[in-house]
């Protein structure tokens, strides 16, 4: 099985914001807003690097979504960004009308998402805003694994025309894909070769997945993980592919199973391929205060739940 | 153009919007009335725009419709302008129609920028129109307006704290002051109370146009209105107007908002607005 290397652990916003200051540099229509969480974001690059270009909107969510969807009449392409909760559920009826129905050119950028923001707790945790994008039509939703594809997810949407919802977070993780890599919204990136049971993950799980393949490898099963990070569009190509080898499916993602990743990849099976399938995700729950680590044990988001689901899967094959 | 093409453009439209609503028997006929001249105003006069519609709108003066229910006087006034073929004021509400309930640039409409109807909206995008024209170094004005009731969300003043708060003064916003909304007068439903002081103290320049169905006074105040840009501060005009304006039996109510008149209301509200330019 072929295996992947941590380079360090990094954060997947720091990503963000390295690859902000890169279209900073590389295109002049970019322009950043953010309702004062400016360190959090780690905008501090583009700022410093173009302050002329970048708007502190104050709390001021749901006025920032708006004037965002303004700033593109006229050919600036806005990025905008705040927590996932407060970049979503919050500011849902101004996206949905001023962005998503309108067309513009907006880009979503939320940081925080899921469990793993720790504790500060379910007020400003989310974990149904893959569920609240998707839903949007014509909306793009991008939830990169690591630091180095979140930077290459943020420059590559910046040369996509179009509202895109970009979900990354706030915990140190393994930093394991290529530097520099091209990112290719809606493409899967299959990650290891494997017959017995395929693990789809997202996000911070892809790591996880990554881990539990390696275990379940010792005990002689064979997973092919892929890495979905684009939910919509959904690569159903790779999808179905690898479930036509391993005949069942595991979807892990730290979203609740309600609305998230899962669900996407059951719709696809079930119109094409009905197929055994289990959900790594939270249980129609609210997350709490707790560390990132603790808080994904709690819920079932980590290698062990994996390993469970790929076992359970398998044998109901 | 001179006052009197002005007010053949206003009765025209005043019969558009009385026959599109009545062709759907629905709509919303009683603020779209009371806006009908300032629109006119404003396409005609006030704004330098092109009708060859492009979405970016550069070095042209553009136009946020954010009390998006009064879409017929708003489709009404694009046609009559030249934005689209005035027949399609036909297709007003129907199946397949490009001229949707409320305003959208879904359906490819020329003249519309921004989808509006849930309110509140307009004014932040309005303001984001105004800062990119800023960084494009345009000498030109963003204009909005806002139903009086709209007021009552709360994006609006977050908005109106930004825009003070940032120097977006290549802005005016109006109000449709009509102090009315669906359920009733605005003092019963959930008073405004003293706008110009409420916006002045979120640090607008506020004037107001008192005979906001007259089209000298609109013409006066909005000339005012944009001398006042330029100068550090956002700026609102108050326009004082009546619902339902031009048709006797539609003013001084709130019974016209979101209804639609029958056919002898109709013949009755069209023979008080005898046709000028030509029914579609």
């Amino acid at each position: 099985m072929k295996k992947y290397i941590d380079q360090g652990k990094k954060d997947t916003r720091s990503g963000f914001g390295a690859g902000l200051a890169e279209v900073g540099k590389t295109n002049e229509n970019v322009v950043a807003l953010c309702a004062d969480l400016v360190g959090s974001l780690k905008m501090d690059e583009f700022i410093a690097n173009n302050p002329e270009r970048f708007f502190q909107m104050g709390i001021t969510e749901a006025n920032m979504m708006g004037v965002a969807a303004g700033m593109t009449i006229g050919g600036k392409i806005p990025f905008t960004g705040t927590f996932a909760n407060f970049s979503t559920g919050r500011v849902y009826d101004q996206i949905r009308q001023s962005i998503a129905y309108s067309d513009k050119n907006v880009k979503i950028c939320a940081s925080h998402a899921g469990l793993t923001l720790g504790e500060d707790g379910a007020t400003h945790q989310i974990l149904e805003d893959i569920g609240l994008m998707k839903m949007l039509p014509g909306m793009v939703v991008i939830n990169p694994c690591d630091y180095n594809q979140t930077k290459a997810a943020t420059i590559a949407i910046a040369d996509y025309k179009g509202p895109v919802y970009l979900r990354f977070g706030r915990p140190k993780v393994a930093n394991f894909t290529p530097e520099n890599q091209k990112f290719e919204i809606g493409k899967a990136i299959q990650l290891t070769e494997g017959n017995d049971v395929t693990i789809i993950a997202t996000g911070h799980l892809v790591w996880e997945a990554l881990k539990a393949a390696e275990a379940l490898e010792a005990k002689g099963i064979s997973a092919e993980v892929i890495n979905i990070h684009t939910i919509k569009p959904l690569d159903k190509e790779a999808i179905l592919n690898s479930v036509a080898k391993t005949k069942c499916v595991v979807t892990a993602e730290e979203h609740n199973y309600l609305g998230g990743l899962g669900e996407s990849v059951a719709r696809v099976l079930a119109q094409n391929t009905p197929t055994p399938q289990e959900f790594v995700a939270t249980n129609d729950t609210f997350g709490e205060s707790g560390t990132p680590d603790q808080l994904m044990k709690k819920y079932g988001l980590d290698d062990t739940a994996i390993i469970t689901a790929a076992e359970k899967v398998i044998a109901r094959k | 153009m001179s006052t009197q093409q002005l007010q053949d453009q206003v009765i025209q439209v005043r019969r558009d919007i009385l026959r599109m609503v009545h062709k759907v028997s629905s709509g919303h006929p009683g603020g779209s009335l009371g806006c009908t001249e300032f629109l006119v105003c404003l396409y005609n006069k006030i704004m330098k725009h092109d009708t060859n519609f492009k979405m970016d709108g550069l070095n042209e003066d553009l136009f946020f419709l954010s009390n998006g229910h009064i879409s017929p006087v708003y489709y009404s006034v694009l046609a009559r302008n030249g934005y689209f073929p005035v027949n399609e004021l036909n297709t007003f509400r129907l199946l397949d129609s490009r001229l949707q309930g409320h305003p959208t640039t879904h359906e490819g409409l020329d003249g519309v920028r921004i989808a509006s109807g849930s309110l509140g909206q307009g004014m932040s995008v309005a303001i984001g129109a105004a800062l990119t024209k800023k960084l494009n170094g345009e000498n030109t004005t963003v204009y909005s307006l806002h139903g009086d009731g709209e007021l009552q969300e709360g994006q609006i003043w977050e908005a109106a704290m930004y825009a003070a708060g940032n120097n977006v003064d290549n802005y005016i916003a109006t109000v449709d002051y009509n102090k009315k909304q669906i359920d009733g007068a605005t003092d019963d439903v959930l008073p405004l109370g003293d706008l110009k002081a409420k916006f002045e103290a979120f640090g607008w320049d506020v004037l107001e146009i008192h005979q906001g169905n007259d089209i000298d006074a609109i013409l006066t105040g909005m000339a005012d209105a944009k001398n006042r840009t330029g100068k550090g501060k956002p700026v609102c005009v108050l326009l004082h107007t009546e619902m339902g304006n031009g048709v006797d039996f539609m003013m001084h109510t709130h019974a016209w908002h979101g209804k639609a008149p029958n056919d002898e209301q109709l013949a009755n509200a069209l023979a008080q607005n005898p046709e000028t330019l030509g029914d579609y």
